[in-house]
């Protein structure tokens, strides 16, 4: 792994003693009886690029709007930079959003949208158009400044959203599904304008996305919702390759989830024995567990190795027939049907032309893994 | 930020000039928003029925203003002289309840032809395509912007014995004598339907351009005749417009005044030229506030039942 | 299918012909020579001068396009102000009754509103001396009234269809609230306020009945005079009269309407 990962510096939540910038505390929130946000408890760095992922209806925006000043907490407490938000109203908040829908004035031009907020703080009138000019050329707009909103397509109207918020040099800003209405192609190339944007000024933004390969990106920490609650909070890798549940690790990426009880319990690995999987399986890390717990063990499609023969030394070993097989280019996806009548998936990627003893539909396979493939999960 | 020693001339836009008004007065904005249209509408629209429900009850007298007052001061004591006798007179004297049940016929049998007008006009503009549909749909508005009274007014020139209907008539041979329609019962439904189909025809619009094209064709891939199609698929899903228009027509129709003053005859009895005669000839204004109040009374339901068709029709849109 | 192709445009289109063939003969006649309304003895445009000399008339139109002037504009600021209160405000205690009285001059027959703001007028002159007598003053009040009931109407439409969160990014980009209302919301909601003034301005210059009841000496309007004309029977002069309104408000409504479709695409609706 590169080196930043092990930085403290650029890993302050790593660090014990570093003061979070936003304190979000058992926040709940209601619309009458219905509960959108429920106990959220967060801590979030300054220069941090923070993720919340989500489905839709998982209390993402909600939270975010309670960070802006727009929803009230029904409980809890939430502090920027040290300062308690309660009862500080949005247009007093030194933070910004930017809107699902963009949210452009119909009615004002580039130029004057983006000044908007500017004009509201009473500064120079010399010092609001070097400020609008500086921005529109850092978002590519140069030729756009006079244009309307209706004569610009769906990027620019984007990064005129971006803009406006960015101009007033906010020390936090919330975006609400940025890219949520982009098509897949410009929404991969805006994501890493976004990153270039955000470590150029050193802002701290939090990003509300539903999209699991947009959130890897972008972040550097991810907070996962679900119903109203985090249930993960880490760095992507840290998500993808220790997700703590069922639902964390079936939402991001896709996964084997084999379901089994603990046989074995040692210190320094498990032996779950799974009906599942029609064998044992072997997870070399220590889980406080007991004996014959129920529990799980889940295997990403890409740390599965197949071949014909039967492999020498791996730790986990499941016989099976291909069932589908999906030519993606980089890589192929392989469904496999194991004895018990459970679906294995298997990515492989496509590292020479495909040749005659390639492995194809029909055919008998070994799927192996190793002892630290495996992930446990409790709940 | 500018420093606060070298002040700034800033121009105050209207908005901040009438936010440190307020902020003076001590009002909250919110507080004015509201309160200024509930003080107009309490002052000028819900203190007047008051009003006239506290003359119906009094007598009607030969002074200014002329009615009785209803309370008076003795020594301290607040006395209370209630008079139902304008009520009772309207359940001795015939006349009036034979107008109550005139003008609920009149609005009604007029309602049902403004819908068996209206139905077909709204269906059509509401199945064109769609460059057509704004025009007819302007078509259908553009009336109901010209003068009212204008309009009610063309039909006497319509339907007079010398008029032009008659004239078409007598000139074809369909007829050899004059038709008598104008001063009739006819003239005021041709009235009453010609001014408020715009009413019938707007809301079963709003609800029949909702139907899906791809609805009807299912019906008729599943089978249905065109008459079936339109009695089990269109039919019901029009009924919240086909009440809403009917109440839109039925409501105003029961108050009219100006149609059956102008087209109507001298035995067309509507209410609500009872209630003029009442006002304005014999000056009777305790009789005129309760023959109001009654008429309000028999409004109650359909305004009740065209408020649930609304708020019907909106749930379905959303 | 065959007959159905047949009986719709064949309804539709006497439909539209009974809506619009009153209106054209009272075009027509207008230029009409004879006195008798429904016989042709050759055109002329005499009548347009009788009307043009009819002091009562002209009067009268003055009155009305004051009356309606004053009365749409007084509709506009109580219905904008109560149409943002209903659907911008989530609850407030009056809320129900605000929502109930300005929706309810739209179905309360005019007879009705008449009376009851007479009655009024007369008792709260008795009680604090205003209003003195009935006038121009009384009908602007009652007009405003009903007027601001369909103002409110068409704006709150336009309030409920728009992009709320064009209000909260203002609010997020450090605007006050009352700022928010100037800068975004009423631009964005012009074309409605557009709308819903003409339809004041006509439903005012239209009333017969409201104003019959509410107006004094000296405050006949349009209508009241038109009415009292053609109780008599018809009369051609009236007949010019009409065109010349028809004229005028369908140049204006067309033009509204064009404008209003096409800054309705400029704001992106
Ligand atoms: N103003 C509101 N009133 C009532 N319910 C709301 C309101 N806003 C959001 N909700 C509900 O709260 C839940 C979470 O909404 P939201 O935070 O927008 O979800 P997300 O952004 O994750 O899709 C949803 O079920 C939504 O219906
Ligand atoms: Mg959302």
């Amino acid at each position: 792994m590169s080196e930043t990962q092990t930085n403290i510096a650029a890993r302050p939540w790593a660090d014990k003693d570093a003061t979070p910038f936003i304190r979000i505390k058992n926040v709940t929130k209601k619309f009458g009886e219905f509960v959108a946000v429920e106990n959220v408890s967060l801590d979030i760095y300054r220069g941090e690029l923070f993720c919340l992922l989500g489905g839709s209806g998982s209390g993402k925006s909600t939270l975010l709007r309670m960070m802006s000043g727009f929803e009230t907490l029904t409980s809890g407490s939430i502090e920027i930079d040290g300062q308690d938000m309660a009862g500080v109203a949005p247009y007093d908040r030194q933070t910004n959003m930017m809107f699902q829908s963009y949210a452009l004035f119909p009615h004002m031009s580039v130029e004057k949208n983006i000044a908007y907020g500017l004009k509201r703080e009473r500064i120079a009138k010399a010092e609001i158009k070097q400020r609008v000019e500086e921005i529109i050329s850092m978002v590519q707009l140069d030729q756009f400044a006079t244009r309307m909103p209706h004569q610009l397509s769906g990027g620019q109207r984007q990064r005129v959203a971006l803009a406006r918020a960015l101009v007033k040099k906010p020390k936090l800003l919330l975006l609400d599904e940025p890219m949520g209405a982009l098509d897949k192609k410009l929404r991969e190339e805006t994501q890493f304008e976004l990153i270039n944007i955000q470590e150029s000024l050193g802002v701290t933004f939090v990003v509300v996305t539903h999209d699991q390969e947009e959130a890897m990106t972008l972040s550097t920490r991810i907070g996962v919702m679900t119903d109203g609650e985090i249930v993960q909070v880490g760095e992507p890798r840290e998500i993808y390759e220790y997700p703590r549940s069922r639902f964390v690790a079936d939402f991001i990426g896709s996964v084997n989830m084999f379901e089994g009880q603990v046989k074995e319990d040692a210190d320094d690995h498990v032996i779950i024995s799974s009906p599942d999987a029609g064998a044992d399986i072997y997870v070399a890390h220590g889980v406080s567990c007991t004996l014959g717990q129920k529990i799980a063990v889940a295997v990403r499609p890409e740390k599965i190795q197949l071949s014909k023969a039967r492999p020498n030394n791996a730790r986990n070993i499941l016989k099976g027939k291909v069932d589908e097989i999906a030519y993606l280019g980089n890589l192929s996806v392989y469904q496999l049907l194991l004895e018990t009548g459970k679906r294995v998936r298997v990515t492989q990627s496509n590292l020479s032309r495909v040749g005659d003893d390639a492995i194809t539909y029909e055919d008998e396979v070994f799927m192996s893994w190793s002892g630290g493939a495996g992930v446990v999960l409790q709940s | 930020m500018s420093s606060p020693a070298t002040p700034r001339k800033t121009k105050l836009p209207f908005g901040s000039f009438l936010e440190r008004i307020l902020s003076k007065l001590g009002l909250r904005g919110r507080t004015l928003v509201i309160a200024i249209p509930t003080l107009w509408l309490f002052v000028f629209f819900l203190v007047p029925f008051l009003v006239v429900a506290k003359i119906s009850l009094s007598e009607a007298m030969i002074a200014r203003p002329p009615y009785s007052s209803i309370w008076n001061w003795d020594d301290g004591v607040l006395n209370l002289t209630l008079n139902f006798g304008n009520y009772l007179f309207l359940l001795e004297d015939t006349l009036y309840f034979a107008a109550y049940m005139e003008s609920v016929k009149i609005a009604f049998v007029s309602t049902v032809f403004a819908l068996l007008i209206g139905f077909p006009m709204a269906y059509t503009i509401a199945r064109s395509p769609d460059s057509r549909r704004n025009i007819l749909l302007m078509l259908v508005i553009l009336p109901f912007w010209t003068s009212f009274l204008l309009r009610v007014y063309a039909w006497i020139g319509f339907l007079k014995t010398n008029g032009l209907i008659n004239a078409f008539l007598l000139a074809t041979g369909i007829i050899d004598e004059p038709l008598i329609m104008l001063q009739t019962d006819f003239a005021v439904y041709v009235g009453i339907v010609y001014t408020y189909l715009p009413f019938m025809i707007l809301p079963l619009y709003a609800n029949l351009v909702k139907l899906d094209d791809a609805l009807l064709e299912a019906a008729s891939d599943l089978g249905a005749k065109p008459a079936m199609t339109f009695l089990t698929v269109t039919l019901p899903l029009a009924v919240p417009g086909i009440i809403a228009g009917s109440m839109l027509v039925f409501i105003p129709a029961i108050g009219e005044f100006v149609i059956p003053a102008l087209l109507g005859g001298p035995d067309t009895l509507m209410i609500g030229s009872v209630l003029w005669n009442e006002f304005f000839s014999n000056r009777d204004w305790p009789v005129a506030s309760a023959v109001a109040l009654v008429m309000l009374a028999v409004l109650v339901v359909p305004i009740m039942i065209l408020r649930k068709a609304q708020a019907a029709s909106e749930g379905a849109s959303q | 299918m065959k007959n159905r192709s047949i009986f719709l445009p064949v309804v539709t289109g006497l439909g539209f012909l009974f809506l619009y063939a009153p209106i054209a003969s009272l075009i027509v006649f207008s230029f009409n020579e004879s006195k008798l309304v429904t016989v042709w003895g050759g055109f002329s445009t005499k009548w347009y001068g009788e009307l043009l000399r009819d002091p009562q008339i002209l009067g009268a139109a003055w009155i009305s396009l004051k009356i309606a002037f004053l009365s749409a504009t007084l509709a506009i600021i109580i219905g904008t102000v109560a149409a943002f209160a209903l659907s911008r405000f989530p609850k407030f205690r009056t809320k129900s009754l605000l929502n109930w009285m300005i929706t309810a001059p739209l179905v309360m027959p005019d007879v009705i509103i008449g009376l009851s703001l007479l009655l009024m007028f007369v008792a709260m002159q008795g009680l604090i001396g205003w209003p003195a007598g009935r006038g121009m003053t009384t009908i602007i009040i009652a007009h405003a009234t009903f007027g601001a009931a369909y103002a409110a109407v068409v704006i709150q439409s336009r309030l409920v269809d728009m992009d709320m969160s064009i209000e909260e990014v203002a609010l997020d980009l450090g605007a006050k609230p009352m700022r928010v209302f100037f800068d975004i919301t009423l631009p964005v909601i012009a074309p409605a306020l557009v709308s819903g003034w003409l339809l004041a301005f006509t439903l005012s210059l239209d009333d017969l009945v409201i104003a019959s009841f509410v107006s004094g000496p000296g405050s006949s309007t349009l209508p009241m005079v038109i009415f009292s004309k053609v109780r008599l029977g018809v009369s051609p002069d009236v007949n010019a009269l009409a065109t010349i309104i028809i004229l005028i408000i369908s140049v204006g409504i067309i033009a509204a309407a064009i404008q209003i479709s096409r800054s309705g695409k400029k704001l992106g609706n």
